[in-house]
């Protein structure tokens, strides 16, 4: 698969065109916005807590096929999840988008125990190789991160 | 467009040469930066080769060489803009954006007091709005805008209005992201008759029209070498002469003064007032190289074929992509240049930009620096195209074939 191919999966066009989780929550819900300075994409995530589980995440906002698939993976990921596991799966994100691809050889996926602990959001691991895009898949996340923390305080 | 040799253009650009993804690069970001021909690229080389040393110090020969390519750079700027007072005219800075910084923290500290007003336009970069902004926190100025029209060009109805309380208005001579070309003659008219005066963003209209300043009857000037064919690293400004002696100071150091003591210290005399430690030197010497080979081409020449080459791609885009790309600025080329800013239906610029990528055809996707101008047209962004004096009718034809694909993929 080219790097091109890669970015661009099957199925980050599908959240894409279809993406999960669209939508506002009403009070008591949480509400965080986002933005990216460098091109002007903005997330709202609207996050429901109680009783330290996730019970519902609605996003809204506008971006590029790669931030509107990554925020709709991300719903995805973490509806219905208790804290403790939301948070790991950020972290697992996170990781993700720093991976060195060099280390699984040009156009290799990573290794097979790597992807199975990500499920679909494997889908994104070809970011990776565009620097410039990490921003994208990451404003989703990066807000969440920044709702659960204010949350916390 | 048939007396322009746009391919012998870019037979002297090494760039030229380069493939991308598998195609030959379609070079379409002249906005942000422009591509650099040999000659310009082997001025800098000869000054590294066989004339560096610092500038304004020495009284040995290379120091004496260097001095010279330095002050001959000024002399360059003082003729490609026709600066009435000739070199003394041209302060050097780092880029258009510190130029807008100068000033605003030199003439405007000095000129503007609380309720002073400066009239920018909604069309502007944030370099010529940020440090206005600045000066209404530290000094309590206040900022005002031209509105920008439905037409894509400023609206100039209400201009009267806004003119009170105005001491300078500072508008670009064309935008960045609608491509629009202002009329800096009449705004001038208008600053003047009210007792104001005129600065103008010349580093989107300086690389493509030509520019003149004793005829435009401006204030101030503020370009980028990057953008006509230099360098980076270089920007200028030009300032009439006795409003260049009246202004403060802007960075202290070396190369700023006529005179330290332990009790204070005299700034020089000249541009160098304004250019503190050393200056890009070799920047300057491919910046020369640069005005040279324009003025070869001349500047007329180069808007009369961007402006066909602009005319061309409108006309195509309307055609083949029937109202799936709205074009955000005049969709003629009645004073406007070549920048086409493209919001294309389901696809974000960034998507737009990444698949043109993968034809080798370079186009800049974002706010482009505009974001008054982008929430004024209700976009977040744009994929934005912009043409040189190397651009030629094959760079449209490869970026329609690759729009075709970002359309068609995520339709």
């Amino acid at each position: 698969m080219s790097n091109f191919d890669d970015l661009y999966r099957e199925i980050i066009l599908d959240h894409y065109r279809s993406p999960r989780n669209r939508g506002e929550l009403a009070p008591p819900a949480h509400r965080t916005e986002g933005f990216n300075p460098l091109c002007g994409d903005e997330i709202v995530v609207h996050v429901l807590v109680e009783n330290g589980v996730l019970t519902d995440i609605k996003l809204t906002g506008q971006g590029c096929s790669i931030s509107q698939a990554s925020s709709s993976l991300m719903s995805a990921a973490v509806k219905g999840r208790p804290l403790a596991e939301v948070h790991q799966r950020i972290a697992t994100f996170k990781e993700l988008m720093t991976a060195d691809p060099t280390l699984h050889g040009e156009g290799e996926a990573p290794a097979d125990a790597d992807l199975r602990r990500l499920g679909e959001l494997a889908a994104l691991t070809g970011v990776v190789k565009f620097p410039v895009r990490i921003k994208c898949a990451s404003l989703a996340w990066n807000t969440l991160d920044q709702a659960l923390e204010e949350l916390s305080d | 467009m048939t007396s322009f040799n746009a391919q012998r253009v870019r037979g002297d650009i090494p760039l030229m040469d380069r493939v991308i993804n598998g195609h030959p690069i379609t070079y379409l970001d002249s906005g942000a930066s422009s591509l650099t021909p040999r000659t310009v690229i082997e001025a800098m080389d000869r000054y590294y080769q066989n004339h560096h040393a610092n500038v304004h110090r020495g009284v040995y020969q290379t120091a004496n060489e260097a001095t010279a390519i330095y002050e001959g750079a000024r002399e360059s700027a003082a003729g490609f803009v026709n600066a009435p007072g000739g070199s003394q005219e041209i302060v050097f800075t780092k880029n258009a954006t510190e130029a807008f910084n100068l000033l605003a923290r030199s003439w405007g500290v000095a000129n503007l007091g609380a309720g002073d007003v400066v009239l920018l336009s909604e069309m502007e970069h944030h370099a010529n709005i940020v440090p206005w902004f600045q000066l209404r926190e530290s000094h309590g100025i206040e900022v005002r805008f031209i509105p920008v029209g439905d037409d894509f060009r400023l609206d100039l109805s209400g201009l009267e209005g806004l003119m009170r309380g105005v001491k300078l208005v500072s508008v670009t001579g064309m935008s960045n992201v609608l491509g629009t070309i202002n009329p800096i003659r009449e705004l001038a008219n208008t600053a003047h008759a009210h007792g104001a005066l005129i600065a103008v963003d010349g580093a989107q209209s300086v690389p493509h029209l030509p520019t003149d300043v004793v005829a435009l009857d401006v204030d101030f000037l503020a370009f980028s070498a990057h953008k006509m064919l230099g360098p980076t690293g270089l920007g200028i400004l030009w300032a009439r002469e006795e409003l260049l002696r009246a202004m403060p100071p802007f960075l202290g150091g070396g190369g700023m003064i006529s005179d330290v003591s332990v009790t204070g210290f005299t700034p020089a005399r000249g541009p160098s007032k304004f250019e503190a430690g050393t200056p890009p030197i070799a920047e300057t010497a491919g910046f020369a190289a640069a005005v040279r080979y324009l003025e070869g081409l001349g500047m007329s020449n180069i808007a009369a074929y961007e402006s066909g080459l602009c005319a061309d791609a409108l006309t195509r885009l309307a055609l083949e992509f029937e109202g799936r790309v709205r074009v955000i600025g005049p969709a003629d080329t009645f004073e406007r240049g070549g920048v086409i800013s493209l919001d294309v239906e389901g696809v974000h610029p960034h998507d737009v930009a990444q698949v043109l990528d993968q034809f080798g055809v370079c186009v800049r996707p974002g706010h482009h620096c505009a974001k008054p101008l982008m929430k004024r047209f209700g976009v977040a962004a744009t994929a934005r195209v912009s043409y040189g004096p190397y651009s030629t009718l094959a760079d449209t034809d490869a970026l329609l074939e690759a729009l075709a694909h970002a359309v068609k993929m995520f339709a």
